[in-house]
């Protein structure tokens, strides 16, 4: 019942965020805020695959483009149908059912793949098991510049622009508050006994053919509804967004946030999708930036491998008012 | 019939560049266990080097067979030192050290190339003199074949035999075996492995260095960005064959570079970048260690 | 002693596997009756690892049966023998190096979860309870293996005797029927081996387990063990009550060599 009521709160909340903080906030840093969150959707899911279990997924773009593609495909190509169909709703109503409708077909279709990315997974260890999914991505991509229905290699042009504040916040917060969720579970902690030791795990019962798949389906679930935001919010969708180039983007995230931490991946992703907007500013070396962005990266490894955060959570709820008093130990 | 054997000559010949590239990708990955990202890079490095040499040393202006061959070991070696550079600045703080460290260290470094190569040289392509002039060696109704596959060929097998020379004869050869079998037992029986590591970040960057002129030859537009496919796809290759096996590098660059003209010529060009990768995972699916690799499985 | 009216537990019927060229394990039998505690035995590289992972499904045998109250086990895969009762520990410690001493537990716990994927990520009652019960019982073990305090600790930094317990405590919390304990201790003074062997005695009595022992140290195993199993090359030479093995020429040969017979 509370935890009803707290979603009814967080969505009148959105529903209110939605409504006024366009009104506030200047267009370019509500531009720069969905660019993060479409980046902390991404990082947090990866993070479950590559953090949590431990497996090497070099294809995450692959996902996000799988997910852009299809949501897109829906609104676009049966999106006006159903909007006719629902004509008994009010408009706005009508277009955010689609939208949602989409999200969950973009983030399905993105899970369908992730279960057959997950597959090789159970041959395949470390550096294998990261060629194949970066090569799984490329396919992908090249058969999306092959496919003249959805834009081929000029892009998906006119999407419609359904993207919205609301989603987007909603987004987030559902995606890191299920991953933190399900990591804090037992079900979690198979998926962390699967990165730490596959063969001891089998022997204490956990079936890591199904941990190992599963995190690959859940991570490419929610990367697939990212790129269904992403598609929407720009209204354009083009292959090249979705090299292995934009794979890699994700992984620097959750390592440079520190591996198998949630917190690090959000703050990590918010950093990294700020940094080269912010090195903008930076006058006569602004060319410089990209530069810098690696070079800082090769610094940080060297200097701090475990990434900024390490391992380490915050305990949100111990600054929580109302909890209730806990045995100290 | 005909245009099958064009197709194969064009091939093989794309194929030993990918063998060669693949290589370094194969030697590095046997002593280090590390997938050097970078090595893509060094080898768009090595375009440029003999781009800026030929133009300065004027061999541009009138290409010969001996400028041909200056600029091609100018490449090699200006790559050899790059690549042992890396070696020490990036990749030797980091010798013990989770993989996962060396590897995101590695696509930093390559990103770094990237950048900071469009910064020095321009994001706009430049064109590579055409340093060997083309001509037919053999011509009929539906097959021309010129010099340049051919050349590619023949200066590719050479340096892999060059290499397999070094590899199998010589004692830093033994060393490098040595120390990709197993590096602390290699450091133990006194060979120096930080020298046998940076010998071998020496002879894959060189050999990428060659690669990086002999593609320039074929496709003389070069651009900081032409590392990043060619360079995956050797990295394909290499675990195609088996990484950590040289023979394997080898084997799996030919097939590469066959199967991409095959499908480039008989299907699809657009689909020639996927192919790679479609057979890539085939093959893991099927042997997941790759043609020609071994390993034995973890004793518990 | 073996009660010979009741059913085996564990049966194991000509098993057989090889490496190579090596015959690891060679048309092995053993009949593990419930409630015993048998030691198994032999020089390094006897063949004696490579049988429990023959049990637990970590190898495919090349021939032979595999039975677990009645059960044929071949070509099931670990985790799903492991639920059928049968919980083993590991020779080089195997644990879950980053996680809390209690999560290691827990993650053994999680076969008996009955929640679904959907129902630990919206942390209903129903799972809440779960959780509840498990982390009692989690408790109770760690206490009994003086690891209580030690629950938040990092497992890989434990010092190595009490990684070794950890291991023991982890196998228990599966519920198993069967335990396979292979050299639980390795690295361990007298004192220690003398506890160790009370603490086996007694988890037997009160987890009524049966258990089959790997162990180098005879102080240990002639203490505890009521019949032992020798292992030499892969074969089975020789079998009997501890004071028979003790005398038996063909083990001191195996042990000493031709000469010292
Ligand atoms: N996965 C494997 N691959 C190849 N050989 C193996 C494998 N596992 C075990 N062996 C070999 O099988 C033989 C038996 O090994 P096993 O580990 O069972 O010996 P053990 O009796 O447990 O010895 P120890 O007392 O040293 O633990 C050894 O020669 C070993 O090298
Ligand atoms: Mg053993």
């Amino acid at each position: 019942m509370k935890r009803l009521a707290a979603f009814i709160g967080f969505f009148l909340l959105f529903l209110l965020a939605n409504r006024f903080l366009p009104e506030i906030i200047d267009p370019y840093y509500l531009h720069l805020f969905t660019l993060s969150c479409i980046n902390v959707i991404l990082a947090v899911s990866l993070n479950l695959i590559n953090g949590t279990t431990g497996q090497f997924s070099l294809g995450h773009a692959g996902f996000m483009a799988v997910g852009g593609y299809t949501s897109a495909s829906l609104t676009f190509y049966l999106g006006p149908k159903i909007i006719a169909t629902l004509d008994f709703l009010p408009a706005i109503l009508a277009k955010n059912f689609v939208f949602l409708f989409a999200l969950l077909g973009g983030g399905l279709s993105a899970a369908f793949l992730g279960l057959l990315v997950g597959i090789p997974s159970l041959r395949l260890r470390g550096d294998y098991l990261a060629i194949v999914t970066l090569g799984m991505g490329e396919i992908v991509r090249v058969l999306i510049l092959n496919v003249e229905a959805i834009g081929g290699a000029r892009g998906f042009s006119d999407i419609p622009a359904y993207t919205n504040l609301f989603w987007i916040i909603s987004l987030t917060a559902l995606t890191i508050a299920a991953v933190a969720s399900l990591t804090a579970s037992s079900h979690g902690r198979a998926f962390l006994s699967v990165r730490e030791d596959e063969i001891a795990a089998e022997a204490m019962g956990v079936n890591t053919t199904y941990y190992k798949v599963i995190a690959f389906v859940i991570g490419a679930f929610f990367a697939g509804m990212a790129g269904c935001l992403f598609g929407h919010y720009l209204q354009l969708l083009h292959p090249n967004s979705f090299t292995f180039l934009k794979s890699f983007e994700i992984i620097i995230m959750i390592i440079v946030g520190g591996l198998g931490s949630i917190f690090g991946a959000v703050v990590a992703a918010v950093i990294l999708t700020l940094l080269p907007e912010a090195l903008r500013y930076l006058g006569p070396v602004k060319d410089w930036r990209m530069v810098i962005y690696s070079l800082a990266l090769i610094i940080l490894m060297i200097t701090r491998p475990q990434g900024l955060f390490g391992n380490w959570t915050p305990d949100f709820r111990r600054w929580w008012p109302f909890r209730k008093p806990q045995p100290v130990a | 019939m005909q245009e099958f054997l064009q197709q194969l000559v064009n091939g093989v010949s794309w194929g030993s560049i990918y063998a060669l590239i693949a290589l370094g990708y194969t030697m590095v990955y046997g002593v280090l266990q590390l997938i050097n990202f970078a090595h893509g890079d060094v080898f768009m490095l090595g375009a440029f080097f003999g781009f800026y040499f030929s133009r300065w040393t004027k061999i541009a202006q009138e290409p010969t067979l001996f400028g041909f061959f200056a600029t091609l070991l100018f490449a090699m070696a200006a790559c050899a030192l790059v690549g042992v550079i890396i070696e020490r600045a990036a990749y030797k703080p980091l010798r013990e050290r989770p993989r996962l460290t060396a590897l995101i260290t590695a696509i930093g470094v390559s990103l770094l190339l990237e950048n900071g190569g469009q910064l020095l040289f321009g994001v706009d392509p430049k064109f590579f003199p055409s340093l060997i002039s083309e001509t037919r060696l053999y011509e009929s109704a539906n097959l021309v074949i010129s010099n340049l596959p051919v050349i590619i060929l023949v200066v590719s097998l050479a340096l892999m035999l060059l290499l397999r020379f070094i590899v199998m004869k010589t004692t830093i050869g033994k060393a490098m075996r040595a120390t990709a079998f197993n590096r602390e037992a290699a450091a133990l029986m006194g060979i120096n492995t930080n020298n046998v590591i940076s010998f071998t970040f020496l002879l894959g960057s060189a050999l990428a260095g060659a690669g990086g002129i002999l593609v320039a030859l074929t496709y003389p537009k070069i651009d900081p960005l032409m590392g990043l496919l060619p360079g995956l796809k050797a990295f394909v290759a290499a675990v195609l064959g088996g990484i950590g096996n040289i023979p394997g590098a080898v084997l799996g660059g030919m097939i590469l570079g066959v199967s991409e003209t095959m499908v480039a010529g008989y299907i699809s060009s657009t689909l020639r970048d996927a192919i790679a990768f479609a057979l890539l995972v085939v093959i893991l699916l099927v042997k997941p260690t790759g043609l020609l690799g071994s390993r034995v499985g973890e004793k518990v | 002693m073996p009660p010979n009216t009741s059913e085996p537990l564990l049966e194991l019927a000509t098993c057989s596997i090889s490496f190579g060229g090596l015959k690891a394990v060679d048309s092995f039998n053993l009949q593990l009756f419930p409630g015993e505690l048998v030691g198994l035995i032999g020089p390094n590289g006897a063949g004696k690892t490579t049988v429990f992972n023959l049990i637990t499904g970590v190898y495919k045998p090349s021939a032979g049966q595999i039975r677990f109250g009645g059960k044929l086990l071949n070509g099931k895969k670990p985790y799903q023998i492991t639920a059928c009762g049968l919980a083993r520990t590991f020779q080089n410690i195997r644990l879950f190096g980053n996680l809390s001493v209690e999560e290691n537990v827990k993650i053994a716990c999680h076969l008996h979860y009955q929640t679904s994927l959907f129902g630990s990520v919206w942390k209903g009652k129903a799972y809440r309870e779960e959780e509840a019960r498990q982390h009692q019982k989690i408790e109770s073990l760690l206490e009994v293996f003086g690891l209580k305090q030690l629950s938040r600790e990092k497992a890989a930094g434990l010092p190595y005797g009490q990684q070794r317990r950890l291991e023991i405590a982890r196998a228990l919390a599966t519920d198993p029927k069967l335990l396979l304990l292979d050299e639980p201790a390795a690295g361990a003074n007298p004192q220690e081996s003398r506890e160790l062997m009370a603490l086996i005695r007694w988890i037997k009595e009160k987890f009524k387990l049966t258990i089959l022992l790997i162990e180098h140290d005879m102080q240990v195993v002639m203490g505890i063990c009521e019949r032992i199993l020798v292992l030499d090359y892969g074969e089975t030479i020789a079998h009997g009550k501890p004071e028979e093995i003790r005398k038996d020429p063909k083990v001191i040969e195996a042990y000493l060599g031709e000469e010292a017979v």
